[in-house]
């Protein structure tokens, strides 16, 4: 398989393991990625709160972009990234008249026919394959967080349920783990607020590291990186906050499937987690 | 309220609301599942079924009651009201167009001076790079919010991780960002 590639500016620096993770996970399975040439950030949380037109025209850029380059599907592993990409091609689908100054902003044509795609898409196509190459079984107890802009708005992302979805439950299912059930699997975590609002974020990051541990998780699993750093990066003020101290991981679904494939720990990028990914010998894992 | 004409009264918040966006403010009937499910629900003064409320009356205090509130600027878009509202309104949007309107009439909350500072930090930052320099942006935030010790031990841990960048993305065409930030941003 071959499929155009976006790897959005989290991947370049906060959030490095899930560039690295998808990248040695997608190799091991077969699938050649394009990246798209020069391309531009797609505005993510901010540009939509400051300019609607600036919101259209920085994704049509990276769509254009990736028209010129022959790309048909493009993978953006980044949720962010492809509820941005994915609002603003069903955007100017609906409204054709808005494409003539769109195209004069970014200085290229515009046709909108590359398919976008996540990463838990991807992967659930590849899915026979990489339950066929699992060589050590990732025998976990799993919070799946898929938050909120892989499934919503479910007329935009037209992906799995809007409440509880499952993609990512089959998924880890197939590599062995053991989802748990809970209720927050698409509650938001605090999103862009990390810096700002540094309080909303602990406390609602916070409810969601108290559910999964009460539920008796070993790891979250996220497929967004704003949703990795806030469990991540925030976890010692998600810790002040709860007046607890949550030492689970949170980890990317590629990490977990890499580590299943057995693919070096350090390729996947394990070692840059705030939260180091340590397990206690669990019944299941002693087992193997 | 703007129901059943075609063509939305721009006198009101709400028909500005409607002729920028598609949105159509009457469909809300108040049910109040957006507030309930909103993750910042309880922060905010005014809950989004509230917002909706005051602008459907169409008088202009509720108008700038509703542009001056704290609340529109605690939105997340995380989407979970529009994805549950019965009625399909694309609640995120309007909060969108609402902040629009309350900063080119000068009357946006003291508060969302620091959630501002933050956008337009990033948004500088994509404007000259073309890709987002968490570093400049961090740097940048502080200056404009100055809350110039917020963070400053995390950056160490991040750089020992390998997750700060000492230098900028620089796309090749950034002279062609520029002239997309001009004509989108600049038209105001």
């Amino acid at each position: 398989m071959r499929i155009g590639y976006y790897p959005g500016c989290s991947l370049l620096g906060s959030s490095r393991e899930f560039d690295e993770s998808t990248r040695a996970v997608l190799t091991a399975l077969g699938v050649e990625l394009t990246e798209v040439s020069d391309w531009n950030c797609c505005g993510a949380s901010s540009a939509h709160v400051l300019n609607h037109e600036l919101s259209l025209a920085l994704p049509a850029r990276i769509l254009a972009l990736a028209e010129q380059a022959g790309i048909t599907e493009i993978l953006a592993p980044c949720a962010a990234c492809s509820n941005r990409l994915l609002s603003a091609q069903q955007e100017l689908a609906a409204h054709p008249e808005k494409i003539a100054e769109i195209e004069a902003a970014i200085g290229m044509p515009y046709k909108g026919t590359a398919k976008i795609v996540n990463i838990l898409e991807v992967l659930g196509r590849l899915k026979d394959q990489i339950a066929a190459k699992t060589t050590k079984p990732f025998a976990k107890k799993v919070a799946n967080y898929y938050g909120c802009l892989l499934v919503r708005p479910p007329r935009v992302v037209n992906f799995d349920r809007p409440e509880d979805p499952q993609s990512m439950d089959l998924m880890v299912k197939a590599v062995g783990a053991t989802p748990v059930e809970w209720p927050f699997k698409t509650e938001c975590c605090g999103a862009a607020f990390s810096v700002t609002r540094t309080d909303i974020v602990a406390k609602l990051s916070g409810k969601l590291v108290k559910d999964a541990v009460k539920r008796g998780a070993d790891v979250i699993v996220v497929a967004c990186p704003m949703c990795h750093s806030n469990l991540d990066l925030r976890r010692s003020e998600i810790n002040e906050y709860l007046g607890e101290q949550h030492g689970i991981p949170a980890m990317f679904i590629t990490q977990v499937i890499g580590l299943a494939l057995g693919l070096d720990p350090v390729a996947l990028g394990i070692q840059r987690h705030m939260v180091p990914v340590e397990f206690k010998e669990t019944a299941a894992a002693s087992a193997q | 309220m703007s129901s059943g004409s075609h063509h939305p009264n721009l006198e009101t918040l709400a028909g500005r609301i409607e002729a920028g966006t598609g949105v159509k403010l009457a469909h809300c009937y108040q049910c109040g599942k957006c507030a309930a499910g909103c993750p910042v629900g309880d922060e905010m003064d005014l809950p989004p079924c509230q917002v909706f409320r005051l602008l459907q009356l169409g008088f202009p205090d509720l108008d700038e009651k509703v542009l001056r509130s704290e609340g529109i600027w605690l939105c997340l878009a995380c989407e979970t009201c529009s994805s549950r509202c019965p009625q399909e309104v694309e609640i995120p949007k309007v909060m969108d167009f609402i902040r629009g309107e309350a900063l080119k009439r000068g009357i946006a909350h003291p508060k969302s001076k620091d959630i501002l500072s933050f956008h337009r930090a990033f948004l500088d930052s994509i404007e000259y790079t073309g890709r987002l320099y968490e570093v400049g942006l961090v740097a940048d935030y502080k200056l404009r919010s100055r809350h110039m010790l917020k963070d400053v031990m995390l950056a160490p841990k991040m750089y020992i991780k390998g997750k700060l960048g000492l230098f900028p993305h620089l796309i090749k065409n950034r002279s062609g960002m520029k002239t997309l930030f001009k004509r989108t941003m600049g038209k105001g």
